[in-house]
């Protein structure tokens, strides 16, 4: 019976703390949230620039001296992106033959004796 | 509650008892952010005059560097008598651990910066006192993100390896949203002409960065401590 | 079992590394920018997949500090490496583009700067992973939590500042000819993140049982 109420006690306070972390980080994150509201429409009020994109405007005909320079610049942004990745898959599997072996000639060495 | 307050007040001043006997760690903060002024006074002035808007960033990398070299030099020294682990060993909550420490060092800094402020107010000639409800704001909050973020890090790299590098490398990054507003903010103080909703914005900033960093800090503080 | 999964990982990314040149040469060229805005469709997935990492090794350290669960140790440090990857396959590209588009390398704007410092912020995690010693998985942890607390801030940083940077609003406004290859690298890039994270999970598992035989062979 005392069990069971100590019990009851700590999964009570469990929930408790719980329910009141989850409340200060709610304040918290309104509080947040209203802070950079208001801090935000000051920024933007502030910026000079206007010259930002909000959204891509598609053509269907492009000039041809438009095309040249841009060409190397995403060719390159794509084999970076392409060897990126692939690198570091190769040095993923490396590491994991590396080890494979290791314990697998452990396994050998352990059979053995 | 009241207890969590009377744990940190009194971590906070063995801290300040220790620190007055010796006085290691603030004439040689003090000292080495005086150094970091001259050198960049070196490098950012050209004729005479500094170069414009420099001496905001000047002023922060000076507090920021000396704040780090307070951290590293006060986590060392609980390191070496093996203070920390006692303090973690006490029937206290962990937090107010972190709190009596963190007051600790934000006390040290702000005794740094009450030197190194007018001191570069003085040298070069910047109207950091036009405004000095702003001012104040600005350099308390800053300085309260920064500290934050350093006295959990310099607490946790007790026990790590290679600490003295590892420390800076780990605050800097986290802590930059925190000295963006902060130069940015003391920048908009210095202009000729003061935008005062621009700077309350860059504080709104400070306190947004504040509030995260120190939940983030009290929350990961025990976990983080516990071996 | 490994080999089977790995050659998975390398079929899906080359079905989708191969099949995304294709899609988006098909794509329509944007008014302004013209050819190198292409590089959009790997620039974007990249940033994603790096935000959804990041927030993957946030969580997963979050799980492991409070409920001291070794996997999501393995799985956030394998998704702070691919933040990494894919912070540098963004931090790339990015200016590759800018370089057209702005007349300059690089731009110090807050999205930029923001993303620079997320990027380095998951670099000081596995250095201090790598040279902390014994026990720093637990100091790694709180740091990856400071990390996810700062991407919010990166995604918004462009809506909030005026930069020279495009605003988030360009996704969903794209037109039905920019939107297939945008969703196709994008789910492509998250394809990858997964796999690749299951294979360096994978990794770290391994590496454990070897260290747990080294350990008995010892005693």
């Amino acid at each position: 019976m005392i069990r069971n109420g100590t019990l009851c006690g700590l999964k009570g306070d469990v929930v408790k703390v719980a329910v009141k972390r989850l409340a200060v980080l709610c304040l918290l994150l309104s509080l947040c949230i209203g802070v950079i509201e208001t801090s935000a429409e000051e920024f933007r009020a502030q910026s000079m620039q206007s010259s930002q994109q909000d959204e891509f405007v598609p053509i269907d005909q492009l000039d041809v001296e438009d095309q040249l320079p841009a060409a190397p610049l995403l060719v390159a942004a794509y084999a970076f992106a392409w060897v990126a990745m692939f690198v570091y898959l190769w040095s993923i599997w490396r590491r994991l033959a590396r080890v494979e072996r290791e314990l697998a000639s452990l396994a050998n060495r352990t059979t053995d004796r | 509650m009241r207890r969590f307050f009377t744990v940190a007040l009194l971590i906070m001043r063995k801290d300040l008892r220790v620190e007055t006997r010796s006085r290691e760690l603030f004439l040689t903060t003090l000292f080495f952010s005086v150094s970091t002024v001259l050198v960049f006074a070196f490098g950012f002035v050209r004729d005479g005059r500094p170069v414009e808007n420099a001496v905001a960033g000047i002023l922060w990398i000076a507090i920021a560097f000396a704040g780090t070299l307070a951290l590293g030099r006060t986590f060392e020294r609980e390191r070496y008598h093996d203070v920390l682990r006692a303090l973690l060993l006490a029937p206290v909550d962990r937090p107010a651990i972190y709190v009596g420490k963190l007051l600790g060092i934000l006390a040290l800094l702000a005794a740094v910066e009450v030197v190194i402020v007018p001191l570069v107010a003085l040298l070069f000639q910047a109207p950091l006192f036009r405004q000095p409800i702003l001012t104040f704001l600005l350099l308390s909050l800053g300085t309260l993100g920064f500290s934050a973020v350093g006295t959990l890090f310099g607490a946790m790299l007790v026990r790590a390896r290679s600490r003295d590098v590892l420390l800076p490398v780990l605050l800097y990054p986290i802590t930059i949203p925190v000295i963006i507003a902060g130069v940015r903010g003391i920048a908009v103080l210095l202009q000729p002409e003061v935008d005062v909703a621009m700077a309350r914005a860059w504080i709104g900033m400070l306190v947004f960065f504040d509030v995260v960093f120190i939940t983030l800090s009290l929350w990961t503080f025990e976990p983080v401590m516990t071996e | 079992m490994m080999h089977r999964m790995f050659s998975v990982v390398i079929v899906i990314a080359t079905i989708f590394f191969v099949c995304a040149p294709v899609f988006i040469a098909w794509a329509p060229y944007e008014s302004t920018m013209g050819l190198v805005q292409k590089i959009f469709y790997f620039h974007v997935p990249s940033w994603a997949a790096m935000f959804v990492a990041a927030f993957v090794c946030g969580i997963a350290s979050a799980v492991f500090l409070f409920r001291g669960r070794l996997i999501s140790d393995r799985i956030a440090v394998a998704s702070a490496e691919l933040v990494v990857v894919f912070g540098l396959i963004g931090l790339v590209s990015g200016p590759l583009w800018a370089r057209k588009a702005w007349g300059v390398w690089w731009q110090w704007d807050a999205r930029l700067t923001m993303a620079l410092v997320l990027w380095m912020i998951f670099i000081a995690y596995l250095l201090l992973r790598e040279y902390g010693g014994p026990g720093s998985e637990k100091l790694a942890a709180g740091v990856a939590l400071f990390g996810m607390a700062n991407v919010p801030f990166v995604y918004w940083s462009v809506n909030v500042w005026r930069t020279v940077h495009p605003t988030t609003n360009v996704v969903p406004t794209l037109v039905p000819g920019m939107r297939g290859p945008l969703w196709w690298s994008l789910v492509g890039f998250l394809l990858l993140y997964v796999l690749a994270m299951m294979a360096r999970v994978r990794l770290e598992t391994q590496r454990a049982a070897l260290e747990r035989i080294y350990r008995e062979l010892d005693d």
